[in-house]
């Protein structure tokens, strides 16, 4: 009951702190504004296909698989470059200004101050995905997708989300500077997404390894609307091992002062 | 209330707290004395549970902060050496925002923080962001920070740094009203500040506690007393007993361990020993190595262990610092 209490305490300030500074606007009109783009792209072409395929006589074109997959992969990349800059100053912010002494010192467990930090973080990132939903609205006016497929997707993308905030905050907990927090974090973000470019040429154990890391790999099927256990169990479990990793980084900054 | 045993803080070598132990009674205001880097900060962060120790115990309203951080964190308010505001805040929200974290129930939250900002002056500034606030505005808010959930306990670090004078006074008259319901730990360099606000007084310097005792007695015990160090060529015997024996002298303690053949030697105010004790130790047929009043080094210790406010708060620095002299000087002469 406290920690609940405690933890959305800590997740509204964060939000909060997004939405009463630029950050959140910007982020969130400039990532329906890429989201758009890609939307419009996809949809030129798939248009385009469908006419020729009907003039040819028949064939069949899925709005699912043609359409909406490539923009959610194209939705994944834009998602790679803007979270850092949620996630970067999440823990800095509070060391250089000292806040980070009253989050301390209250009665507050680690875990309590990480879950609230990762879902303030989780909540700007819901509200850049709630509002590309406009363009899928529209979608569903004009034609006829299916909709499974789709909250599949967006299930993903949450996920990966996710996976992307555990890692931010690991690094923002590591140092005071915000702007090295904000590089390595889309450094580290970056390895995660090419990390299977290498899996063909690498034998049957490295392939499965290294494709097995990769954090598009478990995305590709969401974008299908597979939703496989195994996929969620691997971000589910990144999720909570990049959790892990920052109570551990807060509570050895601790020990060393 | 407050009870700190034997607390050793080490960064990599360096020893920032060592062995330091002192207790506070329900209801007390204790004074940390000390000049900056002497470990007070560091010791009140371990306080508050910001960090650990590495060695030693501390318990705050009972209990021990290392094994049962939330329930002593619960009862203790801090104020950091920098107000510990949110920028994008405004002044109300802040505080609600605190009273959250420190478990205030949301019934009585818009109650408390009203009061709050009323005890530390800060209602007119209710709606303004904290990044707009000034110097002495940030630091008010800040103490109301630490007020917010009533604790037992309250910790701060250099209260009144940043403030203008008439600023100062108002926040040391808020702090003394404070006592009674609240067990306050207050650090500070400036010496004025602890006599007229607490009734105890810890001095530390360099990680250590050199005295602990009332502003009066501190004052007092330099007062009435006139110490000199005396460097002896004994021999075999035992200068000591000798020393003791010469009228007017109060104590005598060893200064430089066994060996050294050292003396602090302490007398009543406004009699001057030194003829004394030279004919004693020449007719003893000792040598006289060293004969000096321990003025001097006092004034050194005293640049140490303080900066000062005005002249006339040097002069009553160096005596407190020349009573945490000698106290530490005794205490090393009984371990011996």
């Amino acid at each position: 009951m406290n920690t609940v209490r405690n933890i959305l305490a800590i997740a509204g300030k964060e939000m909060r702190s997004y939405f009463a500074s630029p950050i959140a606007y910007i982020i969130i009109g400039l990532f329906a504004l890429l989201f758009g783009w890609f939307f419009y792209v996809y949809l030129h072409v798939f248009v385009e296909q469908s006419q020729r395929m009907s003039m040819m006589g028949g064939g069949n074109v899925n709005v699912n698989e043609q359409m909406i997959r490539g923009v959610l992969q194209n939705a994944a990349v834009i998602i790679l470059f803007v979270m850092p800059m949620i996630t970067m100053r999440t823990y800095s912010e509070e060391k250089r200004s000292g806040t980070i002494e009253l989050l301390l010192t209250s009665p507050l467990t680690d875990f309590e101050i990480i879950v609230g930090k990762f879902l303030g973080a989780m909540g700007l990132f819901c509200a850049m995905l709630v509002v590309t939903m406009i363009d899928v609205a529209i979608l569903f006016r004009l034609g006829n997708p299916e909709w499974r497929p789709i909250a599949a997707g967006y299930l993903g993308l949450l996920l990966m989300g996710g996976c992307f905030i555990s890692v931010g905050l690991l690094i923002s907990s590591l140092t005071k500077n915000q702007i090295v927090a904000g590089f390595m974090t889309f450094a580290v973000f970056l390895m995660l997404w090419v990390i299977n470019w290498l899996a063909d040429s690498s034998g049957p154990t490295g392939q499965a390894i290294l494709s097995f890391l990769s954090i598009t790999d478990h995305f590709d099927d969401f974008t299908k609307g597979i939703i496989d256990t195994k996929h969620l169990a691997y971000y589910l479990s990144f999720i909570t091992f990049g959790l892990f990793l920052t109570a551990k980084s807060v509570d050895s900054e601790r020990w060393r002062g | 209330m407050i009870e700190v045993q034997h607390v050793t803080k080490r960064y990599g070598r360096v020893t920032a707290v060592d062995d330091v132990s002192f207790r506070v009674e329900r209801g007390e205001i204790l004074g940390f004395l000390g000049p900056n880097g002497a470990g007070k900060t560091t010791t009140m962060r371990i306080l508050t549970g910001y960090m650990p120790a590495t060695e030693g115990r501390a318990t705050v309203a009972g209990f021990d902060i290392f094994t049962n951080p939330i329930e002593a964190k619960r009862r203790t308010g801090y104020l950091p050496e920098t107000p510990p505001l949110y920028p994008d805040m405004t002044v109300r929200e802040y505080l609600d925002f605190v009273a959250r974290i420190k478990g205030v129930p949301a019934s009585e939250r818009k109650q408390r923080v009203t009061s709050v900002m009323e005890r530390t002056r800060v209602a007119d500034m209710a709606d303004r962001h904290c990044a707009k606030l000034s110097k002495g505005y940030r630091q008010r808010v800040g103490l109301g920070q630490a007020l917010i959930h009533n604790p037992d306990v309250l910790i701060l670090d250099e209260p009144t740094a940043g403030l203008d004078p008439k600023q100062i006074i108002e926040t040391r008259a808020l702090i003394r009203s404070l006592a009674g319901d609240h067990t306050i730990v207050l650090s500070t360099h400036i010496l004025p500040e602890v006599a007229q606000t607490c009734q105890r007084v810890v001095i530390i310097n360099r990680g250590r506690v050199v005295a602990v005792d009332t502003p009066d007695n501190l004052t007092t015990r330099l007062k009435g007393a006139e110490t000199m160090y005396v460097q002896v060529d004994a021999g075999a015997d035992q200068p000591g007993p000798t020393l003791a024996q010469i009228p007017g002298v109060t104590r005598v303690s060893a200064a430089d361990g066994p060996s050294g053949g050292g003396f602090e030697v302490e007398s009543d105010r406004g009699t001057d020993v030194r003829r004394e004790i030279a004919r004693a130790v020449v007719n003893r047929g000792w040598g006289l190595l060293e004969l000096r009043p321990m003025r001097m080094s006092l004034e050194e210790i005293f640049l140490q262990v303080t900066t000062d406010e005005t002249p006339q708060a040097a002069g009553e620095l160096a005596g407190v610092a020349a009573a945490a002299q000698d106290a530490s000087g005794s205490v090393e002469g009984q371990h011996q």
